[in-house]
């Protein structure tokens, strides 16, 4: 019989040192597995897409893809749904990062709809909620049938109940109390005209395997992930950014903290913790000491209420 | 030499898949949370949300280190209607590591209702662990479940018996349920295949509630002698990994990479004018540079010319292997009708091909199953066409005994006969999971009918059936 490398004896010399063996392999299944269902979609539908946001897990989704399918490129447009409140250094990321891979980037835009009446801005100020309709018209006018997300299931509690091919209605909704069964690995996505899916191939993925995988593919990320200096204020005990669409109330003082973003979505509801993580190494120290979850800790849109992702995802929230 | 960090990345066992089984209110959810919670899975703004819901609803009965009453299930009952009702309806992930081992762990419904919402938490299990409420017993539930796992052929099954502090710890109470479990473990295994290397699940007296036996063994239960419920959860060898390697080659193609769709930024132009590329991830063996391969259906083989692991940036050199479970772009030296569908097998043992296939089928939908049926039968990477002929047998989870069935219901466990449009490379669900297992589809809604295992007859001959496609010709 012929031998191997036995790569599984060979104790890994790695990057990212707070990583034992176990979380190496760990992840080597996981990035397969997400692979596989990337090339399932792509393979079974006839308009696929992806989002991408500039996020971290779009960003490993998308580097996922690009391996899925090379030495050719990938076969789909990407999506992003534009809150007009993003963070400028993260949309000229996204800009960057779709000229390197060589992809047809399709923007939906809350703004617009906010200009033409058809959404009404919040009292609170947040946008995220907002992007349903924005989602769903994009997905609708494009005709796309499957949308990959980078959705993962330890992010919340109603996303921990999801599959990871999951039917959306004609209405883009969810319907959580009737799932399709999803048996093995043979993914289901028959559906009817009108009708489309969501993939999340990293489903099974957590913050802290997504951060290994950053640090040990030596990924590239949007700059405020890492420890940086900032004008900060605090409110609802939350570290808001001083920015155009973050402003300080009279009452709230600002002051430059060294900090760092755990999620990166609308600048109007996402929080920074302050950190000094200013690489991947001390991200991953970071992640794995952390005591509050990423959601509970950076947004301000799933602390609404118990079921705020719930209700957003019944809705067609990603 | 050096060797570039990512090499080493390699696919094992340490991923390790939990599902829950066990009727309604048995404590799954409960046990759940309570493993979740002792091994310091839970982060601090988790636990403030379920102590603030616990206390609105005026949960007090539960016993915590720092006595805060805690609804531990309330981690896992994610959905508005399932904290409503108290409930799970459907299947929720959770994810907690150890030093030894990371765990996907799935909460699975107890309720009958909710069915196919356990049989697809238990299909990608290594191992199940089964709740039995000491005061009833095995109930109904608990039998559909372990028949379940059963026919899933989930690699371990333990079973927890829960709830002993309501019944003051007792030991013959939990005898009596060790005993009947076991009992009907072995019934269902001989029921199932008569397989002898089969050993009896692991009984672990617990309380989910109070935490005796999950993690550490509990003094309140000095009269058993085995381990706690985690450890042993550490230590299950992963032993369905392990076999996936020692199988024979099976590699369905996903899809075809061509250059003719645009190359990747990073890809040199000059290098892949002619590349064509075969996508998948591997369900079976090992694969190296220089294999032959039979693509199947047919009896064509080629020699595998390159493998390209997705987890590193270079091809295979001679005497490195790409395994079970990886993502693989292999290239051959010849390329016969190779398209999506196509099985890549191993020349020695290749996987049978058949147009006529005996199935064990779990049936997950309201609309019974009739023989005359027309449905589409999902297999590896290929879909075809699909009549059930016949009905041969039910499970009766009364008596656990296989019973003429007319038709199946919804929940059953049954054997049908289904005639397929055209051949496909199959293995028998017990030699090889991937390739012996397979989905029912309902052809009219896009639903997914039932989870079907193929039984192949243990027959050494390689014989092939004829393939007769007019039938079904629409
Ligand atoms: N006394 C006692 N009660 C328990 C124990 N474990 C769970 N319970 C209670 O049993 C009830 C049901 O618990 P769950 O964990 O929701 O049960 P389940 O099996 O997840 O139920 P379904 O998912 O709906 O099938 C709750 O009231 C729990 O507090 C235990 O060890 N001892
Ligand atoms: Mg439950």
């Amino acid at each position: 019989m012929n031998t191997t490398t036995a790569p599984e004896q060979a104790p890994p010399t790695r990057p990212d040192s707070v990583l034992s063996a176990a979380g190496t392999t760990a992840l080597a299944r996981l990035e397969a597995e997400a692979i596989h269902i990337i090339r399932e979609v792509v393979a079974e539908f006839d308009r696929p897409a992806m989002l991408f946001s500039g996020g971290k897990d779009s960003v490993v989704m998308l580097h996922l893809a690009a391996k899925a399918f090379w030495p050719g490129k990938i076969p789909f447009p990407v999506v992003h749904i534009d809150t007009g409140h993003n963070f400028p250094e993260v949309l000229e990321f996204r800009d960057r990062t779709v000229e390197r891979l060589g992809l047809r980037l399709v923007v939906g835009s809350v703004q617009e709809l906010i200009d033409s009446g058809e959404l009404q801005e919040r009292a609170d100020g947040t946008r995220n909620p907002l992007q349903t309709v924005p989602l769903l018209r994009t997905i609708a006018e494009n005709r796309f049938d499957a949308v990959f997300g980078g959705a993962r299931r330890d992010e919340d509690r109603a996303r921990a109940k999801e599959r990871i091919l999951s039917l959306r209605d004609e209405f883009g909704q969810w319907d959580p109390r009737s799932q399709r069964p999803e048996l093995w690995n043979l993914y289901n996505g028959r559906h009817k005209p009108g009708q489309h899916v969501r993939a999340f191939p990293i489903s099974n993925w957590t913050e802290l395997d997504v951060w290994r995988y950053i640090a040990y593919e030596n990924i590239e990320l949007p700059p405020l992930y890492y420890a940086h200096e900032r004008e900060v204020f605090h409110r609802d005990g939350m570290i808001r950014a001083v920015g155009p669409f973050s402003q300080p109330a009279p009452d709230e003082p600002t002051e430059v903290l060294q900090v760092r973003y755990r999620t990166v979505g609308d600048m109007s509801c996402t929080g920074a913790v302050l950190s000094n993580a200013v690489n991947n190494d001390l991200v991953l120290r970071e992640v794995a000491e952390a005591t509050v979850t990423e959601r509970g800790a950076t947004r301000a849109d799933d602390r609404l209420s118990e079921a705020a992702m719930e209700d957003r995802k019944k809705d067609g929230y990603f | 030499m050096t060797t570039a960090p990512a090499e080493t990345a390699a696919p094992s066992g340490t991923l390790f898949r939990l599902a829950t089984a066990g009727s309604v209110d048995d404590g799954k959810s409960t046990l759940v949370g309570r493993l979740l919670h002792d091994a310091q899975a839970i982060l601090s703004d988790q636990l403030a949300a379920v102590a603030r819901t616990s206390a609105e609803r005026g949960f007090g009965e539960a016993f915590d280190a720092d006595d805060q009453p805690l609804d531990l299930a309330l981690l896992t009952d994610g959905l508005r209607s399932e904290r409503e009702q108290g409930i799970t309806i459907d299947v929720a992930y959770r994810y907690f590591a150890t030093d030894k081992r990371s765990f996907v762990l799935a909460d699975c419904p107890g309720h009958v209702q909710y069915t196919r919402n356990t049989v697809t938490g238990t299909s990608t299990a290594d191992a199940v662990v089964l709740l039995v409420d000491v005061r009833n017993g095995v109930v109904e539930q608990t039998r559909r479940h372990l028949a379940v796992a059963t026919l899933l052929r989930v690699e371990h099954i333990i079973v927890a018996v829960n709830k002993i502090d309501a019944v003051d710890y007792s030991e013959a109470a939990f005898r009596a349920v060790e005993e009947d479990i076991q009992r009907v473990a072995r019934e269902l295994w001989a029921q199932n295949s008569g397989d002898a290397a089969v050993t009896a699940p692991i009984v672990v007296p617990v309380s989910a509630l109070r935490g005796d036996n999950v993690v550490n063994v509990s003094e309140r239960t000095r009269w058993y002698s085995g381990e706690a419920l985690l450890p042993i959860l550490e230590q299950l060898p992963d032993a369905d990994a392990e076999h996936r390697r020692q199988e024979p080659l099976r590699l369905p193609v996903q899809t075809v990479i061509r250059p003719q769709g645009g190359l990747a930024p990073d890809a040199d132009p000059d290098s892949f004018t002619d590349f064509r590329g075969y996508a998948g991830q591997i369900a079976a063996g090992t694969l190296r540079p220089g294999d032959r391969v039979r693509i199947q259906p047919g009896h064509h083989t080629a020699e595998v010319t390159a493998v390209r692991r997705t987890d590193l940036q270079r091809d295979l050199v001679p005497g490195e292997a790409a395994l079970a479970g990886e993502s693989v772009v292999v290239e051959l030296s010849e390329n016969y009708d190779v398209a999506r569908g196509s099985l890549l097998s191993a020349v020695e043992s290749a996987a049978q091909e058949r147009d006529e296939l005996t199935v064990r089928l779990a049936w997950l939908h309201e609309k019974p199953l009739t023989p005359g049926a027309r449905v589409l039968f999902k297999h590896g990477t290929a879909t075809v066409k699909a009549l059930v002929t016949e009905i041969s047998d039910r499970l009766d989870l009364t008596t656990l005994t296989a019973q003429p069935a007319a038709q199946l219901n919804l929940n059953d466990i049954g054997t049908a006969t289904v005639k397929l449009a055209a051949a496909l490379p199959v293995d028998d669900y017990a030699a090889s999971k991937r390739t012996g297992a397979s989905l029912l589809i309902d052809p009219a809604d896009g639903n997914t009918l039932a989870a079907g295992l193929i039984s192949l007859p243990q027959a050494t001959d390689d014989a092939e059936t004829e393939t007769d496609e007019d039938w079904l010709s629409s």
